[in-house]
C-alpha cells in the first residue's frame, strides 16, 4: 500500500542573529559566515520552545490540506530540546491541533534526525493500515554553548508532515537507513549544552552515515542521482550538504531549492525536513526528491519521494518556508542571550 | 502543585479558545459560561471554538513586571475583541511602538508561564499583528 505526504507545515521563529555578530563577541575571524556558509540563524522568542514550534508547524500542516484532526492516529514528535524530560511533547501538540484523543503518541530523540525517524514510524503504521493518518514532527530550539562552534549554527524551527495513503501531495517510494554507535555529538542528562568531537563530527559522523544511507537507497531503488530533480541533505552548516551532494553525484541545481541553512541556521530535528518542505514549495507533480537526514550518535535516513498531483491543490494554503525569511528581526548578542535563557538572573 | 488541576481544566480555552455559544439568543461567551445570563432556562448552550482573529480595544505596556514575567518586559497586554464579539485579555507580541487601538490580531501558540524551575509549563494563546 503506497504511503506518502498528505500535507506539511513549517514554522521558523522571527528572530535572527548574524554569524558575524557572534564572531564579534568571541573574537573569532570575521569571515565565519563565509567559512560556514551560514549568514544568520533563527532565534526563538522568549516564550517559544520546541513544543510551541511543533504546534505552529502542525497547525500549518492541518490547515494546508484541511485535515480533520480526528483522523490522526499517531503523533511522533522528534526533538533534542523537548522542554520536559518526562511529559510528552506530542500530547500537547495533539491537544493544540484538536485531535479526538483516540491516538498513540511518543516523543523521539535522535539528535538531528528524530524527525525523519518519526516519518518512518508513521509510514509503517499508515502503510499497514493500522491508522488512517500519522503526524510526524521535527522541531528544536537547539543549544550551543557560548563561544562554542555550535553557537554559530544552533537555531530554532520545525516541520510537521502528515503521512497517509490517499490524496497524496508526494509519495514516499522507499527509504533506507544506516545506523552505528558513533559518539560524535552528545548531551548528558541535565546538561545545558551538548559536547561534540570537533572535526570527528565530519568524516566518521556526517559523511560516513549520509553517504552510506544515500548509496544504500540508490541501490535499493535502482536509481542514480540524475533521476532526481531535487536533493535535500541534513544541513548542520552550509558546507557539509554541498560537499556530500557533490561526493554522491548530485548537482548544486538539485540541492539549491532545499538549502535553507544560510538564512536560518541548523534547526536540528527540523533541518532536513524544512529543506524538504522548501523543495515541496516549488516542486511540480511527477518530479522526484532525494532526502537524507543525519543524526549524531549516529545515523541517517534516506528517502525517495515522488511529487504527486495533490501538491498543486494544497501548496498555497499555508505559509511557505521562504515566507519565514521575510520580515525578520535581527538581535544583537546581548538580547540573543536573553532570548535563549543564557543569562542566569 | 495546586495549580496543576486548575491549568488542566482550562486547557481547551487556553490552547484553542474554546468558549460557548447560546443557540437561543446567538450570543457567544469567552471564557465559557454554562448558562446564558440572558436566556437562563431557555438557554441552549454549545461549545464554540473561536477563530482567534480580533482587534485591539485597548492596551497597556508592562515595563515593571512580577518575577515570572520580568524577562519578557516590555510586553503588551491588551483587551482584544474577537470577531464573534467576546472580549478577552491577552498578550500582543510586537514592539510597544507598533501596537495601536483597532489593530487586527491573530492567535499564536506560546508559553504563558512556568511554575518555577520544577513545575509545569503553561502553554496557551497569545496574539500577533494580523
Amino acid at each position: 500500500m503506497p504511503a506518502g505526504i498528505v500535507s506539511y507545515g513549517v514554522y521558523i521563529p522571527r528572530y535572527r542573529i548574524r554569524a558575524e555578530e557572534i564572531a564579534r563577541v568571541w573574537g573569532e575571524r570575521e569571515d565565519m559566515a563565509k567559512s560556514l556558509n551560514v549568514i544568520q540563524k533563527s532565534v526563538p522568542d522568549i516564550d517559544e520552545d520546541a513544543v510551541t514550534i511543533a504546534v505552529e508547524a502542525s497547525r500549518n500542516a492541518v490547515r494546508r490540506a484541511s485535515i480533520d484532526p480526528a483522523r490522526i492516529g499517531a503523533i511522533y514528535a522528534g526533538s533534542e530540546s523537548h522542554p520536559y524530560a518526562v511529559k510528552p511533547t506530542g500530547t500537547i501538540v495533539g491537544e493544540a491541533i484538536g485531535v479526538n484523543h483516540e491516538l498513540t503518541a511518543a516523543d523521539f530523540e535522535f539528535a538531528c534526525k528524530a524527525g525523519t525517524a518519526a516519518v518512518q514510524a508513521c509510514i509503517g503504521l499508515v502503510s499497514s493500515e493500522l491508522i488512517d493518518l500519522g503526524l510526524a514532527i521535527g522541531s528544536d530550539t537547539s543549544q550551543g554553548a557560548p563561544g562554542d562552534a555550535l553557537e554559530y549554527t544552533a537555531a530554532a524551527g520545525g516541520a510537521a508532515f502528515i503521512i497517509g495513503r490517499e490524496d497524496l501531495a508526494a509519495e514516499i517510494e522507499g527509504f533506507y537507513s544506516f545506523t552505528t554507535d558513533t559518539p560524535d555529538f552528545w548531551r548528558r542528562e541535565g546538561m545545558a549544552y551538548p559536547e561534540h568531537g570537533g572535526r570527528f563530527t565530519g568524516e566518521p559522523g556526517y559523511f560516513k552515515h549520509v553517504t552510506s544511507a544515500a548509496r544504500g537507497l540508490l541501490d535499493k531503488m535502482e536509481t542514480g542521482p540524475e533521476e532526481y530533480d531535487y536533493a535535500v541533505f541534513h544541513q548542520p552548516n552550509g558546507k557539509f550538504p554541498e560537499r556530500v551532494a557533490k561526493r554522491l553525484g548530485f548537482s548544486r541545481d538539485q540541492t539549491e531549492p532545499g538549502l535553507v541553512v544560510p538564512w536560518i541556521g541548523n534547526t536540528y530535528s527540523g533541518s532536513s525536513l524544512i529543506g524538504l518542505a522548501a523543495t515541496l514549495d516549488v516542486a511540480s507533480p511527477g518530479e522526484r526528491i532525494f532526502l537524507a537526514s543525519f543524526g549524531s550518535g549516529a545515523g541517517s535516513d534516506a528517502f525517495s519521494i515522488r511529487v504527486k498531483d495533490g501538491i498543486d491543490d494544497i501548496r498555497d494554503r499555508a505559509p511557505r518556508v521562504r515566507d519565514y525569511f521575510e520580515d525578520v528581526v535581527h538581535l544583537d548578542y546581548a538580547v540573543y542571550t536573553k532570548h535563549k535563557g543564557k543569562l542566569r538572573l | 502543585m495546586s495549580t496543576v488541576p486548575r491549568f488542566w481544566r482550562h486547557i481547551p480555552q487556553r490552547y484553542n479558545l474554546v468558549g460557548t455559544h447560546c443557540k437561543n439568543c446567538d450570543e457567544y461567551y469567552f471564557p465559557p459560561r454554562t448558562i446564558c445570563p440572558t436566556c437562563r432556562r431557555e438557554a441552549r448552550m454549545e461549545d464554540h471554538k473561536f477563530g482567534g482573529e480580533g482587534k485591539v480595544v485597548t492596551y497597556t505596556t508592562i515595563y515593571n513586571a512580577t518575577d515570572d514575567f520580568k524577562r519578557q518586559t516590555p510586553y503588551n497586554l491588551a483587551i482584544i475583541e474577537l470577531a464573534e464579539g467576546p472580549r478577552l485579555t491577552g498578550q500582543v507580541i510586537c514592539s510597544p511602538s507598533d501596537i495601536e487601538i483597532g489593530m487586527r490580531v491573530r492567535p499564536v501558540f506560546r508559553i504563558l508561564g512556568r511554575d518555577g524551575d520544577r513545575g509545569i509549563i503553561y502553554y496557551g494563546t497569545k496574539f500577533v499583528p494580523a
